[in-house]
């Protein structure tokens, strides 16, 4: 029971950073193809919207990974491993939209040096989600194998699939989505700005179906056992409920009613990741690495357990306190101005 | 991993340090309500935006590549040690949250509020230094588990963490880059007020730097000492690598430099301080320090590596204990910053000492610990990856590093140089 409570929270992590980061390398991506007459002035939406959580939203992706080393060592080992080359290619990408992000804000403000890193963080931003996406889907091919504990597929196995690939797309288009999406909220005063992101929320929005339709018809051969789990019978009012919530995002977005776009979106994003993580249960790694199989042992767990929940009960209040701080209505900022 | 780590520490070092002299001005500035001071702690609080950015990025390269280098050591290692890392995860979080804050807040918090956003940066920098630095000193000197045929059962990650390594670890490298970064930033405002010494900003940075370096200074080598002792208990091999003794012997003496001959057993041309290492590790003149030679040739760490690194370690610690005495005195005979040219000299030239110590402890204790992964439990050949071709990842990665050092430095010295205008209100009189 432990080891599932745990990988409960591993989930849960993986969501807020798909949410949170995801939605930080969607930005660079609209960055990247910010056009037209406001494009200088989409970029500067962004930038400030970005601006200094991103770090804070790209801890989550260290917590999965410290999480699934001290509960999973077995799965991380073999994960490391056996996707070597795509997880070395996903760090290349987040060393360099980090850091295109940040000399960007301190380089010069010269126009051809602030185009050089913005390329550059929005290339970066298109190819870290992509990887990571066909990481997570090369674990579900079923193609890496281990055996006795070592790995027998090699380093190719999995990730060169065309389900693979279809996740890699998939994450770009959930991030660029999640991105527009939260855009048109953080541009309430600038209505044309909010009218080019609402735009591109309802492009890449209704962009996801096809995808998602494509990978679940390649999943059938490409990674049967999500298929499976998918064809069971949880399965259909789940994803009954994720179409419904991605439905409800874009009718709020075509209305107008942005906010309330933002939570379907979220919504969205989080059932779908949910429905993966259920259809592959209990496999870490299928079909040889399962939750049970590469847990840690109890007293680890049960350790690591009591961390998660004392640091989320720190963790938790303290971002909202920061996106109160950064986002908080401008009037609540004003205010304390006026103190000072 | 090891040249990984050996950038990171440089971003982990200030960040770290940078922060504690960021709060200490803004908490000045609280105090006085002298304008320079707030200024102050803004240039620092950019400064450490960009080196905790890069901090971050390769950090999150560190977290994987333990997996992807050495997928052996974190299957047995993992549920072991696991537990300080996953902690470190949240003091992460802590510091990038409330860094976050701290740089958005300025004008959105009451300043009382905001200060405290800056002390709980500073301490969950601390923290993560001292959750990793546990996870490293269980290498050295594991425990909080059992092998029964071949198997490990009876983890206790308690235990792990507290481990006999840990303590004196985690002060030395808390210290280490309080000193690093006091140093480092010292020498950037010397350097430039050399160039026009009555700058009231870099008279007040220098001032704060150098108080948080020069006190931290001969903390350092008292636990350094604590280390010396705590390592000639749990691991001899090292602490003989460490000082080329070669034989076992009663009374054994201090060699300083030299050329360690692993085949001569002895150290050519080396400074001898008779009975100095019974002394400094026993507190026993005549105490007996086990040698090398008690080890398998096959268990031997790189004895000049190890040497050399540990000599230039407590050089640069003297050095800047000298420049730190002569920092008190002049401070104390004359009632003010000491802003002499030839003070200012030395500690532009002292500027990359605490970082050339940190580079080389690291080396004493990691090469000195080879053959071993896991002290006495693994060796690094069983647990490296089985991947072949590693040379690619390792070069582009060192093209990556090199990069981001470069524009690192490019932008810090932007910054510098933009600091000069807004802080150029001069002291009325020649100090
Ligand atoms: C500013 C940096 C700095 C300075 C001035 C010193 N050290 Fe150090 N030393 C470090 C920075 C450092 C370090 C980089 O932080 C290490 C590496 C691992 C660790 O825990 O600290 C280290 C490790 C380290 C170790 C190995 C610990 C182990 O492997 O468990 C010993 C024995 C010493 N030091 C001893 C000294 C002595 C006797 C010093 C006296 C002058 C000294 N150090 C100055
Ligand atoms: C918490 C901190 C650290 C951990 C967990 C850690 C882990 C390890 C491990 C597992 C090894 C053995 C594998 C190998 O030999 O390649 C190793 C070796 C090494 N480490 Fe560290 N390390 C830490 C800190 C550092 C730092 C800060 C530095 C450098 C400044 C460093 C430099 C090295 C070097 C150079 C080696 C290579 C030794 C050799 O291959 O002979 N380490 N480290
Ligand atoms: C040798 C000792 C180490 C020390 C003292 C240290 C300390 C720190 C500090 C203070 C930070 C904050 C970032 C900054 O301000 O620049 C940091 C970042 C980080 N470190 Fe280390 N670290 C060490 C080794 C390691 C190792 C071995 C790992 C791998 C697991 C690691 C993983 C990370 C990660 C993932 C971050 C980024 C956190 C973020 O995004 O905020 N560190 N480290």
């Amino acid at each position: 029971m432990l080891e599932f409570t745990v990988a409960g929270f591993l989930l849960l992590a993986l969501i807020f950073y798909a949410v949170t980061g995801g939605a930080d390398s969607g930005g660079g991506m609209w960055d990247l193809l910010a056009s037209g007459p406001r494009a200088e002035k989409q970029r500067r939406a962004i930038a400030k919207a970005i601006g200094p959580i991103w770090e804070a939203n790209h801890v989550w992706l260290i917590l999965v990974v410290v999480v699934l080393f001290t509960a999973f060592p077995r799965a991380f080992a073999a994960i490391m491993t056996a996707l070597y080359i795509p997880v070395t290619l996903m760090l290349i990408g987040v060393i360099f939209r980090g850091s295109a992000f940040i000399f960007r804000k301190y380089d010069s403000r010269a126009e051809n040096v602030q185009n050089r890193w913005s390329t550059l963080f929005g290339a970066a931003s298109f190819f870290t989600p992509f990887v990571q996406g066909v990481t997570l889907g090369a674990l579900a091919t079923g193609q890496i194998r281990v055996e006795h504990g070592t790995l027998t597929s090699g380093f190719l196995a999995g990730w060169l699939t065309p389900f693979a690939f279809l996740c890699g797309v998939f994450a770009l288009g959930l991030c660029s989505f999640l991105a527009a999406t939260y855009m048109t909220n953080d541009t309430r005063e600038q209505q044309d700005v909010q009218n080019d992101f609402r735009l591109r929320a309802l492009c890449s929005g209704a962009a996801l179906g096809p995808i998602a339709l494509a990978a679940f018809l390649v999943a059938k051969t490409g990674a049967p056992e999500i298929f499976a789990g998918l064809t069971q019978w949880w399965a259909l009012p789940l994803i009954g409920l994720t179409i419904c919530l991605a439905l409800v995002a874009l009718a709020s977005l075509w209305w107008r009613k942005f906010s309330l776009a933002r939570f379907a979106a979220i919504g969205t994003a989080t059932l779908v990741l949910a429905g993966w993580s259920l259809a592959q249960f209990p496999y870490l790694i299928v079909p040889d690495v399962t939750i049970p199989n590469a847990a840690a042992p109890a007293i680890t767990l049960r350790l690591l357990l009591i961390a998660l929940i004392a640091g989320s009960a720190i963790l938790l209040p303290s971002l909202y306190f920061l996106f109160y701080i950064f986002k908080g209505d401008e009037a609540a900022g004003s205010e304390s101005r006026e103190k000072v | 991993m090891g040249m990984s780590l050996g950038f990171h520490i440089i971003f982990a070092a200030l960040g770290i340090g940078m922060p504690l002299l960021m709060v200490i001005a803004e908490g000045t500035y609280l105090r006085t309500r002298k304008p320079v001071y707030l200024e102050l702690a803004k240039r620092w609080a950019r400064g450490s935006a960009i080196l905790f950015a890069v901090g971050a990025v390769s950090g999150t390269v560190l977290s994987f590549e333990l997996g992807l280098l050495w997928p052996g050591f974190m299957e047995k290692a993992g549920a072991i040690i696991g537990m300080p890392f996953s902690l470190e995860g949240f003091a992460f979080f802590t510091e990038a949250i409330f860094l976050g804050v701290y740089l958005s807040g300025w004008n959105r918090l009451p300043p009382f509020l905001h200060w405290i956003s800056g002390v709980l940066v500073v301490i969950g920098g601390v923290m993560s230094a001292v959750f990793v630095v546990t996870a490293n000193a269980w290498m050295n000197a594991p425990t909080g588990f059992k092998i029964v045929d071949g198997k490990i059962t009876d983890i206790d990650p308690i235990a792990a963490m507290l481990n006999q390594g840990s303590l004196h670890q985690v002060l030395h490298m808390v210290l280490a880059a309080f000193i690093a970064t006091g140093f480092s930033v010292a020498a950037v405002h010397a350097f430039l007020l050399l160039r026009d010494n009555r700058i009231a900003f870099h008279r007040n940075a220098l001032a704060i730097a150098l108080l948080v370096g020069g006190i931290s200074v001969p903390l350092q080598i008292w636990s350094g000492d604590l280390s010396a002792r705590t390592v000639a208990r749990i691991q001899p091999a090292k602490l003989a690598a460490m000082e080329a003794t070669y034989r076992t012997q009663n009374g054994a003496p201090i060699l300083i430099g030299g050329i360690p001959n692993d085949d001569a057993r002895t150290a050519d041309y080396a400074i001898t301080i008779p009975r100095g290492l019974s002394i400094l590790a026993m507190r026993d003149p005549g105490a007996k320090i086990t040698g090398l030679e008690e080890f398998s040739r096959s268990d031997w760490p790189n004895v000049r590596l190890v040497h050399w690194s540990f000599d230039i370690m407590v050089a640069s610690g003297f050095a800047l204990l000298a420049l730190s005495i002569a920092a008190g005195w002049l401070w104390w005979r004359r009632r003010g910053l000491p802003d002499r040219r030839w003070f200012l000299c030395s500690l532009v030239a002292a500027g990359p000492l605490g970082f050339i110590a940190i580079e080389a402890g690291w080396m004493v204790t990691e090469l000195g610990r080879q053959p071993w992964i896991i002290y006495g439990v693994m060796r690094t050949q069983e647990a490296v990856t089985p991947m072949r071709g590693i040379a690619v990842p390792f070069a582009l990665f060192t093209v990556v590093y090199l990069f981001l050092a470069f524009m690192v430095v490019y932008l810090l010295r932007r910054e510098f140089m933009k600091t000069a205008e807004p802080g150029n209100a001069r002291l009325p009189t020649h100090a």
